[in-house]
C-alpha cells in the first residue's frame, strides 16, 4: 500500500499547492513591536518569508516610519501589559495606530491587551482600544489551556480573513479570551466547550487569539492579507 | 472543533538525524534541518525534535549544506527558522535553564523524560515557570515478564512504576501532555501498542500522544479508533516516503477522522 501511494503522488501533485505569495505593495515597512515577548522571533521568521522590509524594534522613530504595526505576545495579561508600558512608546504608538490609522495586528496576548481590562491573575488595565474584557474560557470541563489546531468560524467579512475559506484551522495556546462589549467587533469565533472570540477587528485595528506564525499556510495567508491592508 | 494531530518525530544523534530500532540500533538519515523543511511543507501539525546523543559532540560534517553546527541549540535555531509550526524539543533536559535556552532559540514546548524520575519536583517547577502548555512529559514503556513497566535513560534503567501510575503522577505534577512511547514497538512497524495506549488514556485527562510502531497509515487510524489518544506520532514512517505526512493526513481525512484537511504548502 505504501509503495502504491508513493507512486501515485509522484505522478500528480494535488491542486491545493500554491506558489510563493506575492506582495504588490511599495515602500512597505513592518515593525514588530519589541517588549521581550517570547514569540517575537517566530513572528519575525514568518514575516521575513513575505517581505524583506520587516524589523523588530521599540524605538519611536521606527514606529513612526513603519507602515504596519505588529504586537506579538505569549504569557499572562498583567505581566505583558507591564512590559509593554515599560518598553514601548505608547503615546507614539497610539498616535500611529489610532490617529494615523496604520494597520495594526495584535497576536494572542497582543490581541487581549487591546481590551479595557484583563482578569488573569487579578484585574489589570489594558490599552482599551477595543471595548471589552479578557476572561477565562468556559471550556465546560475540557482541559485548559486550550492548545492545538482548531477552526475559526468567520462572522464578519474583513480583508484580513480573505482567501481562507469558511472555517480555516489555526494553532491556539491560551486559557483566556477576549469578551467584547460590541459584537460588531467580532470577526471570527472558535468553539472549545463554548464559543469565544478568535478574531477581533475595529477599523484598522485587528487582533487574533491564535498564532498565525505557527499556523503554516493559513497563517501565511492571513499575514499576507494584513500586509496588503492600507 | 479541536483536531487530532499527526506529529512527525526527528531523532538527532551527535548532529545527524537517525532512525532508531528498539532504542538500540541506529541508522543514519542525514541532514538535521532539510528534513524539517520537508515535514513543514507536507503539513505536519507539529514537530517533535529529540536529542538522543550521549555526549556533547554535534557535527554535521557537511559544509555544502549550510554552515556546520557544533551545538544542539544552534541546530534548534536552524530548525525553528525552517518550521512554521509548533516545535517540541526534547532530550538531555536537566535544569530549568535547559528549558529556557531551548525556548529562546524557537522551541514552543519541551519534552522531559528521565529528569522527571531523577527529580520528582522537576515537572512541577517547570510547569510553574513556563506553563503546563509548555511541558510535554515523555515516558517509555517496555514489556518485562509479561507486563508494562516504565523505563528511563533510553531504556537502560528500569523503574518500579506501571505506565498508568507514572502517567497519573506526571499529570498531577502539572505536565501539559504525555508522549507515550513503546520500546518494544520502536522501529518495528507492527502498529502501536493499543493496550498500553488505552490503559493510560483511560486514567488521565491531559492529551496523550501515541508513539512507537507505526508502519502504515492504518496504524494511525487504529490508534484513534481503539483508544482516546489526542495525537499520533511516528518517526521512521515519515522518513522514507515522499510527501509522507500529506499522504497520512489524506488517508485519515478520507476515512472521516477529525484531522486538519491534507494540504501541501510552499513556504
Amino acid at each position: 500500500m505504501l509503495e502504491k501511494n508513493n507512486f501515485t503522488q509522484r505522478t500528480g501533485r494535488p491542486s491545493a499547492l500554491v506558489g510563493r505569495v506575492s506582495l504588490s505593495m511599495d515602500n512597505l515597512k513592518v515593525c514588530i513591536l519589541d517588549y521581550g515577548s517570547g514569540n517575537v522571533r517566530s513572528v519575525f521568521n514568518v514575516f521575513s518569508i513575505l517581505t524583506e522590509a520587516v524589523f523588530i524594534s521599540n524605538k519611536p522613530e521606527d514606529v513612526i516610519s513603519a507602515t504596519h504595526l505588529v504586537l506579538p505576545g505569549v504569557g499572562a495579561f498583567g505581566a505583558s501589559m507591564k512590559k509593554i508600558q515599560e518598553r514601548i512608546p505608547l503615546t507614539v504608538l497610539e498616535n500611529e495606530a489610532l490617529v494615523k490609522n496604520k494597520p495594526f495586528l495584535g497576536i494572542c496576548v497582543g490581541m487581549q491587551i487591546l481590551a479595557d481590562t484583563g482578569l488573569e491573575f487579578g484585574e489589570h488595565q489594558g490599552l482599551g482600544w477595543i471595548p471589552g474584557t479578557v476572561e477565562k474560557i468556559d471550556s465546560r470541563g475540557l482541559p485548559l489551556p486550550h492548545v492545538g489546531w482548531n477552526n475559526i468560524e468567520i462572522k464578519k467579512e474583513t480583508p484580513l480573513l480573505a482567501d481562507l475559506g469558511n472555517s480555516p484551522d489555526f494553532y491556539f495556546v491560551h486559557s483566556y479570551a477576549f469578551k467584547e462589549k460590541d459584537t460588531s467587533h467580532v470577526a471570527a469565533k472558535t468553539e472549545y466547550g463554548s464559543e469565544f472570540t478568535a478574531v477581533i477587528s475595529k477599523g484598522n485595528i485587528f487582533g487574533v487569539q491564535f498564532h498565525p506564525e505557527k499556523s503554516q499556510k493559513a497563517g501565511k495567508i492571513l499575514l499576507k492579507n494584513f500586509l496588503n491592508l492600507r | 472543533m479541536k483536531k487530532n494531530r499527526l506529529i512527525p518525530i526527528l531523532l538527532l544523534k551527535n548532529g545527524w538525524l537517525v532512525q532508531s530500532k528498539q532504542f538500540s540500533r541506529y541508522q543514519n538519515l542525514g541532514n538535521p534541518v532539510t528534513a524539517v523543511r520537508r515535514l513543514s511543507e507536507w503539513g505536519s501539525d507539529e514537530l517533535i525534535y529529540l536529542d538522543i546523543s550521549q555526549d556533547d559532540t554535534y557535527d554535521r560534517r557537511r559544509s555544502d549544506q549550510g554552515p556546520n553546527r557544533q551545538s544542539f541549540l544552534e541546530i534548534i535555531d536552524d530548525v525553528s527558522r525552517a518550521a512554521f509550526m509548533p516545535i517540541t524539543v526534547g532530550g538531555r533536559i536537566r535544569t530549568l535553564a535547559d528549558i529556557e535556552n531551548r525556548l529562546k532559540v524557537g522551541a514552543d514546548k519541551v519534552s522531559v523524560n528521565s529528569q522527571a524520575f531523577a527529580d520528582k519536583e522537576f515537572i512541577t517547577q517547570a510547569a510553574k515557570e513556563f506553563g503546563s502548555q509548555c511541558i510535554v512529559a515523555s515516558m517509555d514503556a517496555k514489556t518485562i515478564e509479561g507486563r508494562h513497566i516504565v523505563v528511563f535513560r533510553g531504556g537502560r534503567e528500569v523503574s518500579p512504576y506501571s505506565p498508568v501510575e507514572w502517567a497519573k503522577n506526571l499529570e498531577s505534577q502539572g505536565a501539559g501532555e504525555i508522549l507515550l512511547n513503546s520500546v518494544d514497538r520502536d522501529g518495528m512497524k507492527t502498529g502501536y501498542d493499543l493496550e498500553l495506549l488505552a490503559s493510560v488514556c483511560e486514567q488521565v485527562k491531559i492529551p496523550v500522544i501515541a508513539c512507537g510502531g507505526a508502519g502504515e497509515w492504518s496504524h494511525f487510524a487504529q490508534a484513534f479508533e481503539k483508544t482516546k489518544v489526542d495525537a499520533v506520532a511516528a518517526a521512521n514512517i515519515f522518513q522514507y516516503i515522499d510527501q509522507s505526512v500529506y499522504l497520512a493526513k489524506k488517508y485519515l481525512f478520507e476515512h472521516g477522522f477529525n484531522v486538519r484537511p491534507p494540504d501541501l504548502l510552499t513556504i
